[in-house]
């Protein structure tokens, strides 16, 4: 997930559930208090079914429900898909192209409200009304989505959503079996919202939600209230668990040097930041007791422009690969206990992931060494010696950190390389865009669920790559007929045989690296710094911290 | 007749306008010692290239692994923290050895001493050649409109009233967001993106109506004098007028603006890089050193401080050379940066 959220194997839910502890039982004596947590600015929208960032994801998981939900447990239960305002996970029929959900009795909205099937209906049609980031990819697959997306304002999704409102279900058509279509429906975008909510972005006025908090306050520009809501009535621990403060004051506008203090103070509990490097040490040292550290299964990656010179050439790709002393970039990243070196496209851990390290000093398993002499001599076997090449980074300290290293490294080989850092804001389509004609970058990826096409086909896929538009998500313009046949083979194995389609993605894991569209930088881990105060932290796989499952008290 | 003749041997020649304003300027202390200063920091930025060949560092290249020999011990460059959870890498502090790692690495692995060499010539080239941009185009806008007047001057002085309205910094930054990633095309003149020739182009611009406005009103007074209107009646054409005996005159003001400009420009030069919209990486100037030890202020906090003593000691230096210059020149000038 840089932006995105996908789903993943279906399947795969059975075989988590069986793994995933019990929910921690609830202590009321911690219950109440007003937690206060801090970031550096506001992320935008307050709609859910439009906002798309991970910042207000992390706490839409205690204000909105959708018909699926990914469980509120710890570690990777919180990959397994758990029913939430429908009484249980459906069933598909059909070939896999209809679902029937039972809706939950005796579930309220925050204004009073119940639950109704109406609403269901109402929330599909209006993740298209407001054109919902994630309409045309997730959700396109509902039949009528077509029309829906093309003429927005007057979608029905006929055809596709149906609600029975006396058996209280809700039926959806697919156009075609879709193994994640139950992720999807776990995610923001999905939420289940008021059949009279607005059909246009409700930007800083909140919308009714169905969870334990609502949203009582909201300025971009200075904070956001969660305080509890007064109609909530807890349905399944596993999907929407009650909360422990009373309120959580969400504070904005403060510089991540700030934050740091501020936990370090007491007068925050959390900072959504991750801590400026020069503040680590201290806080390994003095506060390691309020740090919590956690993996993800997520990469640093550098990706290469398959379509232009001279990363249009295989050879001048395996140079760049063999060329970067990933244990450089380890350290530039705060050293080997907050990344990792990776050599392949699937993280360490993922689900079809075997090691696979070709571009090494000693090829194997894992990451040895840089090999420069090979790195040159690739270079000049390619024939691109000497041509320039820029590099497209964010203008942040870590990316220009790895963005000089990346140039230096890239004139240690024989090209004339120049950096480019450019602003958070807009790097990120700008080396999407073919016309920008971007040669190397430098980006991250962050998984959403255990499933390897959340990787594969995402970034290298040939649909994941739209000539000349800013969401062209495949960077390098990779596009191999052998590796697209492997991935619909893997594709279309997966409803009936996870394990089988994942060794066929291992397959297309080896083939896209072997490929070099990318060269893997590292893979980061999750720095959390609380207060001395805040207790009960838990680090959801899915969506990192669950701010109200901590105590304050 | 001999004793007219004795009575003008008497007579002190008359030393001419320069010697004159020479002789001043060597007589006001503060701004001979603010010159010696001045050429010290340039001369010592001049000498970036052999101090990087002496110590045998490059001062544009990461080296993460390097390591040191340090009072007969290898210490490597970064060191990765090992009490507590183990966070945090962080470059060596200052040394305190002359070519060795005198100042300490920055985030990269680089010598801060070199890169504060490198980074002071670059942005003491940028003020300098930003300076001489100001000043031709602020001349040739102030003559014109000062002299030619009517419509010609309405336009130009339009021109740099609308430049003038733009707060400094947000049109250098809106410049420089433009151009620095892609670079600029005037048809005869094509700067490259990357190039130090952009901070350079888009900071004499951005400061020309500050120069322009005081030589066209000089030049508007010139324009009434006596010997300017006798040499319009003699039908001396307009150009030799300019040239001869306008500009001569407005000369010394330009003079005065030299310094000030430089330091202007070397201030706003240092913020644009902090932004990361001057001089780009991995070149180096006073204010990319400073942005690059932002990320250290804890730890490292030389990385940062280094870069801002220095501009803070050149910035200071050319301002009081530029207030010696003045009372040099012009005793009676009233010209004072800013919009008065």
């Amino acid at each position: 997930m840089k932006k995105w959220m996908l789903a993943g194997v279906a399947a795969l839910t059975i075989a988590l559930s069986a793994l995933t502890p019990a929910q921690a039982e609830y202590k009321p004596e911690h219950r109440g208090g007003t937690m206060r947590i801090v970031a550096r600015s506001a992320a935008g929208t307050l709609d859910p079914q439009i906002n798309y960032t991970l910042q207000y994801w992390q706490i839409y998981q205690s204000v909105y429900s959708g018909l699926t939900a990914f469980k509120k447990g710890a570690g990777e239960a919180g990959f397994e898909v758990v029913p939430n305002l429908a009484e249980e996970l459906p069933t598909a029929s059909n070939d896999g192209k209809t679902y029937t959900f039972k809706l939950r009795n005796g579930v309220k909205f925050s204004d009073g409200r119940d639950v109704t099937v109406k609403d269901v209906v109402a929330s599909f049609q209006r993740i298209f009304k407001v054109s919902s980031p994630t309409s045309g990819g997730f959700y396109s697959v509902i039949v009528g989505a077509d029309a829906c997306i093309a003429t927005p304002a007057t979608c029905t999704l006929e055809g596709g959503v149906a609600g029975d409102e006396a058996a209280g279900t809700v039926t959806i058509n697919l156009t075609r079996a879709d193994p994640e279509f139950m992720f999807k429906l776990a995610v923001p975008h999905a939420s289940i919202l008021p059949a009279d909510a607005p059909a246009t972005d409700s930007g800083s006025v909140p919308i009714a939600g169905t969870g334990p908090y609502f949203f009582s306050a909201y300025d971009p520009n200075k904070g956001l209230t969660m305080s509890r809501n007064p109609h909530f009535k807890m349905w399944s621990e596993a999907a929407m668990p009650d909360g422990y403060p009373d309120v959580v004051q969400y504070d904005f506008g403060l510089t991540d040097e700030a934050e740091v203090t501020a936990v370090m103070n007491g007068e925050a509990d959390w900072m959504f930041d991750q801590p400026p490097t020069d503040r680590l040490g201290e806080i390994g040292t003095k506060y390691k007791d309020q740090v919590y550290i956690n993996t993800l299964t997520a990469w640093w990656y550098a990706p290469m422009n398959t379509r232009i010179a001279p990363f249009d050439n295989l050879k001048a790709r395996q140079a760049v690969n063999y060329a970067i002393d990933r244990k450089a970039l380890v350290n530039l990243f705060g050293g080997p206990v907050l990344a990792a070196p990776v050599c392949q496209v699937l993280p360490p851990g993922f689900p079809a992931h075997v090691s696979y390290c070709p571009y090494t000093k000693d090829p194997g398993e894992k990451w040895s060494a840089p090999d420069i002499e090979k790195a040159k001599q690739l270079v000049e076997e390619s024939g691109t010696k000497g041509q320039k090449v820029t590099v497209i980074v964010e203008d942040t300290a870590v990316s220009k950190s790895i963005g000089v290293y990346l140039q230096s490294v890239l004139k240690e080989i024989g090209y004339d390389a120049e950096l480019k850092p450019i602003s958070p804001n807009i790097q990120f389509t700008y080396i999407q865009n073919t016309n920008n004609k971007v040669q190397i970058s430098v980006s991250q990826w962050y998984q959403d669920y255990p499933a390897a096409s959340n990787f594969l086909n995402v970034l290298f896929g040939c649909s994941s790559f739209t000539e000349g538009s800013d969401s062209s998500i495949n960077i390098a313009g990779f596009c191999d007929e052998k590796v697209e046949a492997k991935m619909k083979e893997a594709f279309a194995l997966a409803a009936t045989d996870p394990e089988g389609a994942n060794k066929i993605w291992t397959e297309v894991d080896r083939m896209v690296t072997d490929a070099a569209p990318a060269a893997p930088l590292f893979t980061p881990k999750h720095i959390d710094f609380v207060s001395k105060r805040l207790g009960n932290f838990q680090f959801n796989a899915q969506f990192y911290w669950m701010v109200t499952q901590s105590w304050v008290q | 007749m001999s004793a007219v003749s004795d009575t003008l041997d008497a007579t002190p020649k008359s030393r001419g306008p320069w010697a004159t304003a020479l002789r001043r300027l060597l007589r006001d202390r503060a701004a001979v010692a603010a010159l010696i200063l001045f050429l010290m920091v340039v001369i010592l930025c001049l000498l970036a290239p052999a101090y990087a060949q002496w110590t045998g560092t490059d001062p544009f290249k990461s080296t993460l692994d390097a390591v040191i020999k340090l009072n007969g011990q290898d210490v490597p460059v970064m060191e990765q923290s090992t009490e507590g959870l183990g966070l945090g890498y962080t470059p060596i502090g200052p040394t305190w050895q002359i070519g060795n790692y005198f100042l300490g690495a920055d985030n990269q692995g680089r010598d801060v001493m070199a890169r504060l060499l490198f980074g002071g010539l670059n942005s003491l080239f940028i003020a300098g050649m930003a300076t001489v941009v100001t000043l031709f185009f602020a001349t040739l806008i102030g003559l014109t409109a000062g002299f030619f007047g009517g419509i010609i001057d309405t336009l130009l002085s339009r021109f740099l009233d609308i430049l003038w309205a733009f707060p400094v910094y947000l049109l250098a930054i809106s410049l420089s967001i433009v151009l620095i990633t892609q670079g600029l095309d005037l048809g005869l003149i094509t700067i490259e993106s990357g190039s130090l020739w952009l901070p350079i182009f888009i900071i004499g611009v951005v400061y020309v109506p500050y120069v322009a406005r005081p030589v066209r009103g000089q030049v508007l007074a010139l324009r009434e004098s006596e010997f300017v209107l006798a040499a319009v009646g003699l039908g001396v054409p307009s150009h030799r007028i300019l040239l001869r005996d306008i500009l001569p005159n407005v000369s010394t003001t330009l003079i005065v603006f030299v310094p000030i400009m430089m330091a202007l420009n070397m201030i706003t030069e240092s913020a644009l890089s902090f932004l990361s919209i001057g001089v780009q990486p991995p070149d180096a100037s006073w204010g990319t050193i400073i942005q690059d030890g932002q990320t250290l202020l804890y730890t490292r906090p030389v990385v940062a401080l280094a870069p801002g003593i220095a501009i803070v000691i050149t910035v200071l230096a050319l301002n009081v050379l530029g207030d010696g210059l003045r009372d040099a020149l012009d005793p009676r000038s009233k010209i004072r940066i800013g919009r008065s």
